[in-house]
């Protein structure tokens, strides 16, 4: 994509903007700091904008779980697997989860050897194969977290308004507020939180209101700009050295304090929170999405089950660490041994926003 | 995979605008926002408009770290 002329983009990517910044960054920082950004996008424009090498020494930022590819488990990708395996059956899917190891095999490999899985842009464009193919079963693997929910929610509806009968979801949606919890109990040692933009567009900053009043810890919700994160950077500093944990919104410009009501009411109409398994966590309490009872007869897994056998992850692979902000990449033997995105083994590999990708790709000599 | 990136509503046909960013265009459900128009700049995921961008924040935040740039040079 030619990125010259982008309004709401160019702005904020102004080289004498940021090089202040960081110079306020310098001035503030008076001791050391570690900051966790949960959002794989922010992951991949960190390490893309070099923004680690422009920082001081004394502040860190590690990479927590917050891309939805990285964290969907492989019995995930398994069931999916099967059910391309049958032949009425069309599997729509992000492009982010089509490289996915499963245990045994990966989307590409299914639709290499003949599966009918098609890569689409939305749960809207899944919606449309399925009318198109009245003959077949349309499953959509719904994945991604408040961002993407919504839309697979409006999907549901539709196809309920439509009277498509051919149409269901596979779903493994998941809600962010729990994992960063998960992280502050496991006892991560952190400084701050860079929140998710793109999540609290949805949720509002309200979700995230607990981390400072329960835990104490500091919260900026953050654009994925350059400047945008350079001054998140800056203004959690302040938090810690004022000892005023807050949640502070910097993305003003896509974010309020109540967020996106619509889809908010869009999500609670469709879906409930379910216990779900994260990869690198286990199970984390109310962290994942279901459908509601009545919409049930859309749920691949009621209507269409399958069993599967769980089988081990590479033991060598540290994906789940990695996912804790508890070691970074190149403390893997298998990154870029064996491990690559080329040839990807840990999920964190495959996906552009996940951790060990961003490693390779922008970090390749360290 | 959260990621959305902004875009310029080009034309609207019911609850489907197409939207362009930097001269691509893609079709946007504009299920979740309310009150746009055309040639406003929404932000894009998994083909819906998940928010309207506000201009007024956006010029804000460049006003405050210019005012941060002026107080470095002083």
């Amino acid at each position: 994509m030619n990125n010259r002329g982008l309004k709401y983009i160019d702005e904020y990517r102004d080289k004498d903007l940021v090089l202040n910044l960081i110079n306020h960054i310098k001035k503030s920082a008076t001791h050391n700091y570690v900051f966790m950004e949960v959002c794989g996008g922010h992951t991949s424009a960190i390490h893309r904008f070099g923004i680690p090498s422009l920082l001081p020494g004394n502040i860190r930022l590690i990479s927590g779980p917050g891309c939805p590819v990285c964290v969907t488990g492989t019995d995930f990708i398994d069931k999916a697997i099967i059910y391309s395996k049958k032949e009425e059956v069309i599997i729509t899917t992000f492009g982010d989860l089509i490289r996915v190891p499963g245990s045994a095999s990966s989307l590409e490999k299914e639709k290499a050897m003949g599966a009918d899985i098609r890569i689409v842009f939305s749960g809207l464009e899944a919606l449309d194969i399925a009318r198109m193919n009245p003959d077949r079963k349309v499953i959509f693997l719904g994945i991604g977290f408040e961002t993407t929910a919504p839309g697979t929610a409006v999907t549901i509806k539709l196809a309920r308004e439509k009277g498509i009968k051919n149409f269901w979801l596979l779903c493994a949606h998941k809600v962010m507020p729990p994992a960063m919890e998960a992280i502050i109990k496991a006892g991560t040692k952190l400084d701050g939180f860079i929140c998710p933009g793109h999540v609290a567009t949805i949720t509002g900053s309200v979700a995230f209101k607990f981390i400072p009043e329960k835990h104490n810890m500091g919260c900026v919700i953050t654009g994925f700009e350059p400047s945008d994160i350079l001054q998140a950077i800056l203004m959690l500093i302040r938090q810690v050295n004022r000892k005023a944990p807050d949640v502070e919104i910097q993305y003003t410009r896509a974010v309020t304090a109540s967020g996106n009501t619509i889809a908010q009411r869009n999500l609670s109409e469709i879906f409930e929170h379910c216990n779900t398994r994260w990869r690198g966590f286990g199970m984390i309490p109310s962290s994942g999405l279901k459908l509601q009872k009545e919409y049930e007869d859309f749920d691949a897994e009621k209507i269409m089950p399958v069993e599967i056998s769980y089988n081990e992850d590479n033991p060598l692979c540290i994906c789940g660490d990695i996912l804790r902000g508890l070691k970074t990449p190149p403390e893997c033997s298998l990154f870029k041994v064996a491990c690559s995105p080329e040839n990807p083994i840990g999920a964190c590999m495959v996906s552009n926003e996940g951790t060990c990708n961003s490693y390779y790709k922008y970090l390749h000599n360290e | 995979m959260c990621l959305s990136v902004p875009a310029r509503i080009v034309s609207i046909d019911g609850k489907m605008a197409d939207v362009s960013v930097g001269g691509t265009i893609f079709k946007a459900g504009l299920h979740m926002v309310e009150n746009v128009r055309v040639g406003d700049y929404i932000l894009i995921h998994a083909g819906f408009a998940i928010q309207k961008i506000s201009d007024k924040e956006a010029q804000e935040t460049l006003k405050l770290l210019k005012e941060l740039n002026d107080l470095q040079n002083e």
